[in-house]
């Protein structure tokens, strides 16, 4: 009896999909999650689909891994999804549908600004390829409770990564505590302090080059305190490859006083510290070159020019750009704004403690701090080579395999490789 | 299951009774061998063909017209050396550093877990209580998903493992193990012996029961002792088995990726890099995706697979000839 | 107990243990430490809070903290245990932390607010099963979908499998034909390239075969495993070749051989390659992962894994959704692994 049930509503199931298939105009949209982004994004849809009655969009969960290695590979063989919420930002910009055409130009633009230059690829232009919709922004958080403990002063605003050094090892020899410092396993999150001690990236003619004086300065800084205990050494040396990291595990259970990550950590970190200990985002520590940079990032949704139904697809992602419902996704979200609107609107974010919002907030604020260069990183279709290379070339320092200088050989000709390759 | 499918059996025997007639008894064999055949040339072997068109094209582009033609270009970038032996003097350092790790690894994972796999079955397959139970209990770690064993692993080897906790416990004390490259190669070693075993142990439980149980009557009646009856009775049976076991665990064990990579991430440094990550990285998750040098690199891995077990083959011929 | 001593003791057949089924008994103990220890604490570990699983050191059960309603406060409050200071010994109920300070108050005398050190203080927790990781799954799936597609793909690529490589094995094992040497090199060579490698052209040929998108694109490019092949072939060649002779004599013709005499005396090696594609159809993630991207086709495997993120995982919901997939092979398994015993002992080689 059971049985039969049972197989009913798994037939049902099966025709009733089909049949809703073959009626309306259906399009797909490929989205993978760190939280609750594409479970907000099909109930903001439901709203468009209201409005347009026989578009149906479905929202396909897929893992992250699909996005990165698989999209392309669907997309050059002509069976991509209709839209994709993306990270390689530059690096498909060739498969993306121009919503120039169906859009008001002026108002994205004004909403957008630079960041829609991120989606153009290397040959620039002026097409409207995609709405950021998660903008992040790297910066760390302080274990608060540690520093009132030991009775440290919090180095304030202008402090160096020096400064920082120096208090949280001071804090972490008086409170017992694992680590004074770590930060993520990430090319792009050393970014913001490589630039903050010097490192241009780019040449005078604009073209990609990663070391210089200033990132080998900030290299030699890092491995020396990945060897002397002032960073987490386990994070870079216990992994290997071009694999993610990070340490938010070691800072949730109060083992680490300073922690360089990223704004979307925000949401994890008052989940699972709960009441443990009070924790805070500061300023990112300025470099000796002056600098106090973090790097920004992020997601955004694209649509695809071999889809059947542009001015639909370009009408939803229009739908999920205008200034309310965008402000309502990042509120439920909880990311940052890139549309320049909705941030100096200000967010309310949902259900949310008072720490949290001001972490975000906090995070928020960095955004003037962030360097040009920085920015231009971010937008560079080749900088996925380059976080790549960064952090296999600097986990080898680390562990020993090769000196400073013979990592910093490599990663210049591993560039060089690279770049020759994908021209 | 056998008494649903006779029906359909009976309709086959058919038109293959019809081709028997035909084509006579040996042609047939072309007639049992053809649906594997188109299966197998279409989405094995021309799946290999076109990987070796890869090899001789460069860019980064994925589909095999956009991309040109370099020869054998990505052949001589990943044997540019000075010194084999020395990763270093490489033109593609990491490739030599994953040969090497790969050596050494395949060289103790394969020892190990065909041992302990044989040991197993044999233990597995006499007269104990509960096999099926013990069969599971050897068998399940071969069902988690390379993802979650290195989770666990995780769990128990991390610096603030279960593992540390206990030595700590002991007073022993705890040690960082993955951040130490001969551990952490060490515990990777393990983890796939402990991840792969049952597989190997259920190939030659099936093989033990080829092996007919009059032969082992008599070896009791002999009073032969146990060691005895293994090496002049078990052994030689099993052998070809043994031979699947021996070249499957071999091809791979040189193929061994995903656990580790989930585990270690192939660090530290490059201390658990295997050439599989390498291909990997060069030509899916790394950016430019360089497909040419990755199927360049396969193709020279696989060369060196094909010579190893023909060596296998040719032992295992010696053996069962002599 | 003496009876489980004696269950535990007893060898079939003979009455006294030999040396050797002391050390079988022990190396079988020391696997079920080793073998299903971690196995079992995953599936308690899948109980657990997000929170829980971020801990160091992992525990071995599901905890939460304990919590007393107390009258007057909405929320019900966390209890603590001090560990030292004024208040030693006693359990407290907190109010609120600021900074290194908590406000505590004694559950049974409410009404005086206590300020204790946090570090005098430990929380009290009790076992506790984080049941939500599994009910959010109904919620958030159509798990049944899921479900069905794996189940649909892994049955019919299994059978379909089974047949084509058994044929191939019996043809490569029991007939001496011009070429056999060279499709058996063939069949093992492909095994040399990693399936890494390949999945890009393979993609593309399934694409252009029309199957993207379509549970047959999983199904039928995984029929074609050489792996099967060549165990299937090492096996029927120590079928004694005896046994086809005499039916060849009673004209038996060669499609009947096969069905009714190699197919049943290779009951144990089909077992095990029937075990081993269940599994890997079950498992297989790489492959569906780019052929399947559309929700309704979608298999258990992809959706298990969709909750990795690219910086996070949501490792309660994926460890929950581990032991889910995991139950129905598990009990598919020990359903099967006993056929691996029915060889030609027990068929009679008839």
């Amino acid at each position: 009896m059971t049985n039969k049930v049972l197989m009913t509503t798994a037939l049902a199931s099966v025709l009733g999909l089909s049949a809703g298939m073959a009626s309306a105009q259906e399009i797909r949209f490929m989205c993978s999650t760190d939280g609750n982004e594409c479970e907000v994004y099909e109930d903001l849809l439901t709203r468009f689909e209201a409005d347009n009655p026989g578009v149906d969009v479905i929202v396909d969960i897929v893992p992250y891994q699909a996005i990165l290695e698989n999209l392309p590979v669907q997309l050059a063989s002509g069976n991509g999804p209709d839209i994709a919420k993306v990270t390689d930002l530059g690096g498909l910009s060739e498969y993306y549908l121009d919503l120039a055409p169906y859009v008001d130009r002026d108002y994205w633009e004004s909403s957008f600004g630079d960041t829609l230059s991120w989606y153009r690829g290397p040959d620039g232009g002026d097409a409207i390829n995609g709405m950021h919709s998660q903008l992040t922004i790297t910066g760390p958080f302080v274990n608060a409770t540690l520093f009132e403990q030991a009775g440290v002063e919090m180095p304030g605003e202008g402090a160096t990564w020096e400064d920082w050094a120096a208090a949280s090892r001071a804090v972490a020899e008086a409170t017992g505590t694992d680590f004074p410092m770590a930060i993520d396993r990430s090319g792009h999150r050393v970014a913001g302090p490589a630039i903050s001690y010097g490192a241009q990236l780019f040449d005078a003619d604009g073209n990609a080059m990663l070391v210089d004086d200033g990132f080998t300065a900030y290299v030699e800084q890092f491995v020396e305190w990945n060897n002397d205990g002032t960073f987490a050494r386990d994070v870079w040396a216990g992994q290997g490859g071009a694999t993610y990291q990070d340490a938010a595990q070691e800072f949730i259970n109060g083992e680490l006083v300073f922690y360089y990550s990223g704004s979307w950590q925000v949401g994890r970190m008052e989940e699972n510290i709960g009441d443990f200990f009070d924790w805070q985002v500061v300023d990112s520590p300025c470099g000796p070159a002056g600098a106090c940079s973090g790097m920004p990032g992020g997601a955004g949704i694209v649509g695809f020019s071999d889809t059947e139904h542009p001015e639909i697809v370009a009408a939803i992602i229009d739908f999920l750009a205008q200034e309310d419902i965008y402000a309502e996704a990042t509120a439920r979200t909880r990311n940052l704004p890139a549309h320049l609107g909705v941030a100096a609107a200000g967010v309310d974010y949902e259900g949310v403690s008072a720490g949290a919002q001001g972490a975000l907030n906090g995070f928020a604020g960095a955004l003037p701090d962030v360097s040009p260069i920085a920015f231009a990183y971010q937008g560079y279709p080749g900088n996925r080579a380059m976080f790549g290379i960064t952090v296999e070339r600097l986990s080898q320092a680390i562990v020993g395999e090769l000196t400073v200088e013979e990592a910093m050989e490599r990663a210049a000709s591993d560039l060089a490789a690279a770049m020759a390759e994908a021209n | 299951m056998l008494q649903i499918l006779s029906p359909i059996m009976r309709i086959v025997e058919v038109p293959m009774l019809a081709l028997q007639r035909l084509l006579g008894i040996n042609k047939l064999a072309w007639v049992f061998l053809l649906p594997n055949l188109i299966l197998f040339g279409l989405f094995a072997f021309l799946p290999v063909i076109l990987n070796v068109s890869y090899a001789m094209t460069g860019g980064d582009n994925v589909l095999l017209a956009d991309r040109p033609n370099v020869g054998l270009r990505n052949f001589v970038t990943l044997t540019d050396c000075e010194n084999f032996l020395d990763p270093n003097s490489c033109r593609e350092d990491k490739f030599w550093r994953a040969v090497w790790n790969t050596t050494w690894f395949v060289t103790l994972q394969v020892g190990a877990m065909v041992g302990f796999a044989l040991l197993t079955a044999i233990i597995l397959n006499g007269k104990i209580r509960a096999r099926g139970f013990f069969r599971s209990v050897f068998f399940f770690p071969v069902l988690l998903s390379p993802v979650v064993v290195a989770l666990i692993w995780k769990w128990i080897l991390q610096r603030e493992g279960v593992l540390n906790a206990f030595l700590d416990w002991t007073g022993i004390g705890g040690y960082n193990w993955l951040v130490d490259a001969q551990w952490a190669f060490t515990w990777s070693v393990f983890i796939s012996v402990w991840a792969h075993m049952g597989f190997y142990t259920l190939i030659l439980l099936a093989g033990l029961q080829a092996i007919p149980r009059d032969v082992y009557e008599a070896a009791l009646m002999d009073r032969a002792s146990p060691w005895r009856t293994f090496r002049r009775i078990t052994l030689p049976l099993l052998s070809p088995t043994m031979l699947v076991v021996l070249v499957l665990a071999l091809i791979k064990g040189v193929q061994t990726f995903d656990e580790i990579y989930a585990f270690t991430g192939g660090g530290p440094g490059t201390a658990t890099t295997f050439i599989i990550q390498y291909i990997y990285e060069e030509g899916f998750a790394g950016a430019p995706r360089l497909f040419g040098l990755a199927a360049a690199a396969s193709l020279l891995v696989a060369i060196v697979l094909v010579i190893l077990t023909l060596i296998q083959l040719w032992v295992n011929r010696r053996n069962v000839d002599g | 107990m003496g009876k489980i001593w004696d269950f535990l003791t007893a060898t079939r057949g003979s009455t006294r243990l030999h040396w050797t089924d002391w050390v079988s008994y022990a190396y079988l103990c020391t696997g079920i430490f080793l073998m299903f220890g971690p196995v079992v604490w995953l599936v308690l570990s899948s109980f657990k809070t997000e929170a829980d699983l971020q801990r160091f050191p992992p525990t071995l059960l599901p905890y939460a903290q304990q919590t007393v309603e107390v009258d007057g406060y909405d929320d019900a409050l966390p209890l603590f245990v001090m560990t030292a200071g004024e208040y030693e010994g006693m359990t407290l109920a907190q109010l609120r932390r600021v900074g290194n300070q908590a406000q505590m108050i004694d559950p049974l005398n409410p009404e005086e607010r206590l300020r204790v050190n946090i570090a005098n203080r430990e929380p009290v927790e009790e076992f506790s099963l984080a049941t939500e990781n599994y009910t959010s799954l109904f919620e958030r799936f159509n798990f049944l979908r899921f479900f069905w597609n794996s189940t649909f793909i892994t049955v019919t690529a299994t059978l379909l499998m089974l047949l084509v490589n058994s044929m191939a094995a019996f043809a490569l094992s029991k007939y001496e034909f011009r070429g056999r040497t060279a499709v058996l090199l063939l069949v093992v060579g492909t095994l040399m390239i990693p399936q890494t490698v390949v999945l890009v052209p393979l993609f593309l040929i399934v694409t252009e075969l029309g199957m993207f998108n379509s549970l047959w694109g999983v199904i039928i490019p995984g029929a074609a495993t050489p792996t099967g092949v060549f165990l299937l072939r090492q096996y029927m060649i120590t079928i004694p070749d005896e046994i086809l002779d005499a039916a060849r004599m009673d004209k038996a013709s060669e499609w009947k051989i096969f069905w009714r005499i190699i197919i049943p005396l290779s009951a144990p090696a089909i077992a095990v390659l029937a075990i081993l594609a269940i599994m890997w159809r079950w498992n297989d993630f790489l492959w569906p992962l780019i052929v399947l991207t559309q929700t309704e086709n979608f298999t258990l495997q992809l959706a298990l894994n969709s909750f990795q993120g690219e910086l996070t995982t949501d490792w309660s919901s994926l460890l929950a959704m581990t032991v889910l997939t995991l139950l129905p092979i598990a009990t598919v398994f020990m359903f099967l692994q006993k056929y691996i015993a029915t060889g030609i002992a027990s068929t009679g080689g008839k």
